[in-house]
């Protein structure tokens, strides 16, 4: 029985699977019964996953047994549907289901009255399956088959509300963005199958094993590993692919809390540390490190001068993608996985709140129309204030720990320029978030609804509870061993007191991380303690209206990049269609075939003489040929 | 002169070419069919000619069938030709085209 403990990792896939497709064909009718099964199974996939989690501790074999299933053979290449169990996987699975349970039963109450309420469910749980195959994928192929349906169900969820233009147009641009991303990591997929003739992680890794980036092939592993980086730049929406995201708070905010928390932008990063081995080897970590450095510094800038709650954490979000990807290219995926499964806690944490202060306030998303929700909504004010404070990178809180690695990170590796971006980064972290805070929370009433706003049902306040639990504590329950032990680095295993004073270890990363928090708090109080409007735009000028306007890349992408690329590409499909379909495809084989049939058509004349001259002359032909020779 | 094999031969070819000729050019049924007679004359004359060659009277047999043959399908022949006179007045093959679509 226990040795055949792995074949539940099946269960935990396909539940999810099993819950979206009853809910679509039987229960459609039936809200209730469809939100009870879509949080049963994810609460099912979660226990799976724990006991899965359990068993690899104790059993000390990694990674546990490979459950895993033929799907085709095509010449050489064998396919397999099949699930690699290692702390890796499994922790990220964790994420997945743990903090999907969570999104799922606050997800029951805040879509109340919803039309499509048994919809939303059924999305919610293609979603959890399809984040799931990318976790447990032990292949590029399935990776590849599960990125694309995350794809597809963010395309969904992003489009709930598809009666609404806007929505309707921020999940085409997500999945056609992503798309982008998805060609390039296709492409990459291709490259590993030629040159290493495996697409299995397992397989590939120990070919590799001799290979550093001077050896001769360098060159290739370059090439690979950027373009699998640009499926994980599209997928976690790094620049210059990272317009979607912002857009993508169309959706109903649980979506927003499941894409920036446990699935979708997890996805890039997770994939970037689940084939590091190979990318290690590669020229491509420096542009990764600065791709993921740009990203979190522009968003973080942008982030500063929005006014809707969830774009501000929408940016929050790039960022901090950003500071993953930095802490990958720097060669740390430890502190990378480390920081996504934090982020994942008090992002999550937070959109929820948002969510329940946008419930509270009648779906009211302007901040400087809110104010004063402390007495209102107590615990959404405590919870968010603990999300804020984890963001932030407040000692003690679990953000703390895993940014202060990142910038350590950098502080060891002696890459100044990074270094001192992070830094600048974490202050801009702590305005933006203490600013979003006072404006929210604090100060007066700047509208209406504000002084109506009440505080949202306990099924959307438990979620809010357990997250916030977690963002304390993520910080020292030994998360980042467990993700060091994956990828062999060497992080002891601490005491419990120890753990928590372990960043101090390194006194000028975390020095300057405390530093920058101090700043940035007293900066944003000074300027948003009392303020009814924002004061920045008459102080910074152009450069708050380029923020408001995210530096203008919507407009680029739209004016230039678009026309260029589809003047391109309908000058190509003309010609194609012209001369290839229409000239050859069409014209040349019918007008051959319609010359032909009419010189035959001339035999027919109805002579009988005619027959027989042409009997004749074919039974000498053939006379001919057999006595010639 | 030695009339020999050869000759023989040479008039048969000729016959059975100008039967395919006639077959080929004439207009009139009738002559059609007398030139379709001459190519199975022709036959006739180089399976007797072959047969003498050889000394046996193999090829002698096969002409008395072909002769047997040839006698019964003049009969049917013929009489096809008056029945589709009197039914199309006339004889000529141009105007006997309706197996054209």
């Amino acid at each position: 029985m226990l040795q055949n403990i792995h074949q539940l990792a099946w269960l935990v896939l396909l539940i999810p699977l099993a819950s979206a497709l009853v809910i679509t064909l039987f229960t459609g009718k039936n809200h209730q019964t469809s939100a009870r099964i879509s949080i049963a199974a994810a609460l099912l996939s979660f226990l799976g996953t724990v006991i899965l989690f359990f068993a690899l501790k104790s059993s000390g074999e990694h990674p546990l047994g490979q459950p895993s299933w033929r799907w085709l053979t095509v010449g050489d290449l064998e396919l397999n549907i099949g699930l690699h169990l290692d702390f890796l996987s499994l922790a990220m699975a964790l994420i997945v289901t743990g903090v999907g349970s969570v999104i799922h039963i606050f997800s029951s109450s805040y879509m109340e009255g919803d039309r499509a309420y048994s919809r939303f469910f059924a999305c919610l749980s293609l979603f959890i399956f399809s984040m799931l195959g990318i976790v447990f994928s032990d292949n590029f192929v399935m990776m590849f088959i599960f990125w694309e349906l995350v794809g597809i169900s963010s395309y969904l969820l992003i489009g709930f509300w598809y009666e609404k233009p806007s929505a309707a147009d921020a999940c085409k641009k997500a999945f056609l963005t992503n798309r982008i991303g998805d060609f390039g990591f296709m492409l990459g997929i291709l490259m590993v199958w030629s040159a290493f003739g495996s697409v299995y992680f397992d397989k590939i890794g120990p070919q590799i094993e001799g290979y550093t980036l001077t050896n001769g092939s360098g060159g290739l592993f370059t090439v690979i590993g950027l373009l699998i980086f640009c499926g994980a730049m599209g997928k976690s929406a790094q620049f210059p692919l990272h317009v979607w995201l912002p857009d993508a708070m169309e959706g109903p905010t649980p979506v927003s809390a499941l894409i920036h928390a446990a699935t979708m932008v997890a996805a890039g990063v997770y994939m970037l540390c689940r084939v590091f081995f190979i990318i290690e080897r590669s020229g491509a970590l420096p542009y990764i490190a600065w791709i993921g450095g740009a990203t979190a510094l522009m968003a973080a800038l942008i982030a500063v001068q929005q006014n809707d709650i969830k774009r501000i954490l929408a940016y929050s979000t790039l960022s901090q993608l950003g500071y993953m990807v930095m802490a990958v290219g720097l060669g740390g995926p430890t502190v990378a996985m480390f920081h996504l499964t934090t982020h994942a806690f008090f992002k999550a944490l937070l959109f929820l709140g948002a969510g329940s202060v946008i419930h509270g306030m009648h779906h009211e998303q302007d901040i400087w129309k809110m104010g004063g929700l402390k007495k209102k909504m107590p615990v959404t004010f405590w919870t968010f204030l603990v999300g804020t404070l984890a963001l932030c990178g407040v000692p003690f809180l679990s953000g703390f720990y895993s940014k202060d690695g990142i910038l350590a990170l950098a502080y060891e590796k002696h890459n100044w320029p990074l270094f001192a971006l992070a830094i600048g980064v974490a202050l801009l972290t702590t305005f933006y978030m203490t600013r979003l805070f006072l404006v929210v929370f604090l100060g007066r009433e700047k509208s209406h609804e504000a002084g109506h706003a009440h505080e949202s049902p306990a099924a959307m306040l438990w979620p809010l509870r357990i997250l916030a639990v977690l963002s304390v504590i993520g910080g020292y329950i030994g998360i980042e061993q467990l993700y060091g032990s994956v990828f062999g680095s060497e992080i002891s295993q601490l005491g419990f007191v120890a753990q928590v004073f372990e960043p101090f270890k390194q006194p000028v990363a975390a020095g300057a991380s405390i530093g920058v928090v101090l700043i940035g708090f007293f900066l944003a109080r000074m300027i948003y303690s009392n303020a009814d409007s924002d004061p920045l735009p008459a102080k910074l000028g152009f450069l708050s209206k380029a923020m408001q306007n995210r530096f203008y890349f919507d407009e680029l992408y739209e004016n230039y990049l678009i026309p260029c690329t589809q003047g391109v590409a309908s000058s190509v499909a003309a010609f194609v269609d012209r001369w290839v379909l229409s000239g050859f495809g069409i014209r040349f084989v019918s007008g051959s075939t319609e010359i032909l049939g009419r010189a035959l058509r001339l035999t027919q004349s109805g002579s009988l003489q005619t027959y027989a001259l042409l009997l004749t002359v074919g039974v000498l032909v053939i006379l001919y040929w057999v006595l010639a020779y | 002169m030695h009339v020999g094999l050869e000759h023989y031969l040479v008039v048969s070819g000729l016959l059975f070419s100008l039967g395919l000729l006639g077959v080929i050019m004439r207009r009139n049924l009738l002559v059609i069919y007398m030139c379709l007679e001459m190519m199975l004359n022709a036959a006739n004359l180089a399976l007797v000619g072959m047969a003498r060659q050889n000394g046996n009277l193999d090829g002698q047999i096969v002409v008395f069938f072909i002769a047997t043959v040839a006698a019964a399908e003049v009969a049917v022949g013929l009489a096809l030709i008056v029945a589709l006179y009197r039914k199309k007045q006339t004889a000529h093959v141009e105007d006997l085209s309706s197996l054209k679509l």
